[in-house]
């Protein structure tokens, strides 16, 4: 179908975003890639009294290295991301995670503030924002603040912005060099969206094997897996530390069941993947 | 309304609508470019993918007046000097289209991906194409020309 009425609006700076914001009072949408957003206005599904749309907001679009971060502007393109050699260099486990979102002309639109914001609990990013333990910056007119993820996600595409708030900027900590990685995903076809998806990092640290994990698609929120972490932390990268991390991680995760998967097929999953994300970061990790 | 300036395979267009209008019904409706097809109208089947920028999008899901002042490509913008393109080219020949209704997002998005890798694997092309809906074919066919183009380096 073709989307219904509404008012359009693509103010050029933050702050006239935001005071569209309080002026539509949470009958608002913003508007990002909008490949997730214009599907929905397709299908009637949305019905905003407004679009204010974020494509004109130059200062939203950038990557940037501070302070042991790497800083992307919310309406940074999935596209960029994965071109981007700041990225491949200081974020690989981001990079290979782009390569699942979707398909090159999703990525020319989609935006990692928008796939954050949207908050699809199969999504990748999220999944990746939850391993690495990023953060992401909120403004409205109250001021800045920003968020770790547990702190964001609430549940099924529900986070905890409010309405007159626009998530502006997404920070992820420089992967250590030689860093291992891994982004395993399950879905039916290339491009589909994440049955089950698993965001493994593996480094060393004072000696010791630092690991992250968290998976996409298992429950409404990405999940951090520590208690799988912390099986490898403490027995190192064998075989048999991470297959006992493997099954930890399908006992930890709370996914349910839908059209496409049983609860009990996620759970497999997400114990299946962890094993084989564990065992290809430890492969491409250097000393 | 909204006016909407623009550039369609290299010519300055214009047009005036709804901010409700879909890019591809810009295309078709306004500029009467029906060369580009509305398939899903969700973002699933790839048909109505046009190259904005250079980049292969979604003409589906995109609004019109977001593409006020930016450069499209349209399947009718890819013959030069009155011959086909050399991706449309190795489609007839390597019998890459039947109904057709697939053909300008699949030729679109092949031309993103080899622009973006000029040397794909065959895995990358079946990677790359996995984009758009081809309900005839079975994809062989495509998969043949789009690396015969490749191998021809032509693009």
């Amino acid at each position: 179908m073709k989307p219904p009425k509404f008012d359009y609006h693509a103010p050029v700076t933050l702050d006239e975003a935001i005071a569209l914001l309080v002026r539509y009072g949470g009958d608002a949408k913003l508007l990002a890639g909008g490949q997730s957003l214009v599907p929905l206005l397709n299908f009637r599904l949305a019905r905003p009294a407004a679009l204010i749309d974020l494509n004109r907001i130059k200062s939203l679009s950038y990557i940037r290295e501070h302070d042991g971060q790497v800083r992307f502007g919310a309406m940074t393109r999935q596209r960029a991301i994965e071109f981007s050699p700041v990225v491949a260099r200081r974020l690989p486990l981001l990079r290979e995670a782009t390569r699942w979102v979707g398909h090159l002309p999703i990525r020319s639109r989609g935006t990692i503030g928008g796939s954050i914001a949207h908050a699809d609990p199969s999504a990748e990013y999220p999944a990746v924002l939850t391993a690495l333990d990023g953060e992401v910056v909120a403004r409205g007119p109250r001021g800045e603040r920003t968020l770790a993820p547990r702190a964001f996600f609430e549940t099924y595409l529900t986070t905890t912005l409010a309405p007159d708030e626009i998530l502006t900027e997404v920070r992820l900590p420089a992967m250590p060099d030689g860093a291992g990685w891994a982004f395993e995903e399950f879905a039916r076809r290339q491009g589909d969206f994440a049955i089950v998806g698993v965001a493994a990092a593996v480094w060393r640290a004072s000696g010791r094997a630092a690991v992250r994990l968290a998976t996409a698609g298992a429950g409404g929120t990405p999940r951090r897996l520590r208690e799988s972490e912390e099986i490898v932390e403490r027995d190192g990268l064998t075989d048999t530390a991470i297959e006992a991390a493997a099954r930890r991680a399908s006992e930890l995760v709370e996914p349910d069941s839908d059209i496409h998967a049983s609860a009990d097929y996620r759970r497999h999953l997400a114990g299946v993947l962890t094993e084989r994300a564990l065992k290809r970061a430890r492969g491409s990790a250097r000393a | 309304m909204p006016d909407i300036h623009l550039t369609v395979n290299g010519v300055p267009r214009e047009g005036r609508c709804e901010p409700r209008k879909l890019l591809v019904d810009f295309l078709r409706e306004n500029l009467e470019l029906t060369g580009t097809h509305v398939g899903c109208e969700h973002g699933i089947c790839g048909a109505c993918t046009v190259l904005v920028n250079g980049e292969a999008t979604r003409s589906c899901l995109m609004l019109a007046v977001q593409a006020d002042g930016a450069e499209i490509t349209t399947v009718e913008g890819l013959m030069r000097d009155g011959k086909l393109h050399p991706l449309q080219e190795a489609f007839r020949e390597h019998h890459a289209l039947q109904c057709g209704f697939c053909t300008p997002g699949m030729l679109l998005t092949a031309l993103d991906l080899l622009r973006t890798n000029p040397s794909p694997s065959e895995d990358e092309v079946r990677e790359g194409i996995s984009a758009v809906l081809c309900r005839c074919t079975g994809y062989h066919g495509i998969v043949k020309a789009v690396l015969s183009a490749a191998a021809a380096r032509s693009i």
